[in-house]
């Protein structure tokens, strides 16, 4: 049943992505691809769309995905259910648990989850840079190398950093998506 | 009754005009709930922030749901959360509508073909941002090395392993640095490592 399934596992990606934004896209990539959802093309799609629309990017993703598969209450179901745990664990602790985050034994298991959920971060990408762009999905893919997918990373690169030099803070996402998009209509005709 | 309608409408409009949701979020609620109508002081409007880092979901929900639950108890929380929801439901829900048939167009394909590297150029510089915010405690670092290079490596041989595992086993870990370290004390009286450890993690803006 592919609406308990949908809510099932935006309950689950809502449970652990602690951080949330950009802690939830290993976890919605790992489910995703399990499940046969979307490819990692798609979700890359889906995060750039989520990324240029108001709102949460864990939200808009959960609503893009479900509505993928499900339509409208499939969109409906994965939203609530990647909402659901925030909800409950945020009135939890305003309510009841005040006290619970200056314990040191719950600031240890945090600084444990914070360091796994970063590492996971730099992962997906690395692991997305080496199969998209470079070929390499698993260990023993031959290499097909995509140069002007390498330049265009090279060169976003640059641009932010130089942003960051004359303007001393970060470049836009929703800029850099634009600007890739237009170099995209020229690399990849 | 009248404030549960502001806090809705509102919350709505932050749904509608952050881009980016979470940190970008924050400021705004921050503008309008503590500088504007006064409903938080600046001490809860922080506490809200460090519940928002610490607890898992969106930032966004976490914030919405807390500052509800302050201005008027659960009924509160539940109305600022769908008000901060709904907006980008549906332009969301109306995007997946026609997105595909839009990507069918060659052109279109193409630009998101360059649009694919910028999204993982944003989760590498996402991944080094919060990197930066770590405390650097040698167990912090060592286990952010391990599961870089484990999931990494499990990738690469094509073995299934979700990230929500690593995400407990980094909790396991933590909750065993911090027993170790407690039993480290008591036997050696009050020895130094217990005492810099905790020194290290107050700096990461877990407690309020």
């Amino acid at each position: 049943m592919i609406y308990l399934r949908l809510f099932l596992t935006f309950l689950k990606i809502g449970a652990v992505a602690f951080g949330g934004g950009y802690a939830m896209i290993p976890l919605m990539r790992d489910e995703c691809l399990a499940n046969g959802w979307l490819s990692d093309e798609q979700l890359l799609d889906f995060i750039a769309v989520s990324e240029s629309t108001p709102g949460p990017v864990a939200v808009n993703m959960a609503t893009f995905v479900g509505s993928s598969q499900a339509g409208i209450l499939g969109a409906l179901l994965a939203t609530v259910g990647v909402i659901l745990p925030a909800f409950i664990v945020t009135v939890l602790l305003v309510a009841v648990l005040g006290k619970l985050l200056s314990y040191r034994g719950t600031r240890a298991v945090l600084s444990g989850v914070r360091s796994a959920v970063v590492a996971l971060i730099l992962s997906a990408a690395v692991i997305m840079f080496l199969s998209l762009f470079i070929g390499i999905g698993k260990i023993g893919d031959a290499a097909t190398f995509s140069l002007p997918s390498v330049l265009l990373f090279c060169f976003l690169i640059l641009v932010a950093w130089l942003y960051r030099r004359v303007r001393k803070k970060s470049i836009s996402p929703i800029f850099l998506i634009l600007l890739s998009g237009v170099a995209g209509v020229i690399l990849f005709r | 009754m009248k404030k549960l309608f502001l806090l809705l409408f509102t919350m709505m409009k932050i749904g509608l005009f952050t881009f980016g949701g979470g940190y970008a979020m924050i400021s705004l609620l921050e503008n309008e709930f503590v500088s504007r109508r006064k409903w938080l002081d600046t001490e809860e409007f922080l506490d809200m922030v460090a519940i928002a880092e610490s607890t898992p979901g969106p930032i966004a929900i976490n914030g919405a749901t807390y500052i509800g639950y302050r201005v008027a108890r659960l009924p509160g929380a539940i109305l600022g959360t769908v008000g901060v929801v709904t907006p980008s439901f549906v332009i969301i829900y109306l995007i997946s509508l026609f997105f595909e048939r839009f990507l069918s167009v060659p052109w279109v394909a193409s630009a998101f073909r360059g649009v694919q590297v910028a999204v993982v150029f944003l989760i590498f510089a996402a991944a080094l941002r919060l990197f930066k915010k770590l405390s650097k405690t040698p167990f912090a670092v060592t286990v952010f090395v391990a599961v870089t290079l484990a999931a990494v490596a499990l990738s690469l041989f094509a073995i299934r392993f979700s990230s929500v595992w690593f995400v407990l086993i980094g909790a396991a870990l933590g909750l065993f640095a911090y027993l170790f370290a407690l039993l480290h004390r008591d036997k050696d009286g009050d020895r130094e490592t217990g005492e810099t450890k905790d020194a290290g993690e107050t700096g990461e803006g877990g407690a309020p």
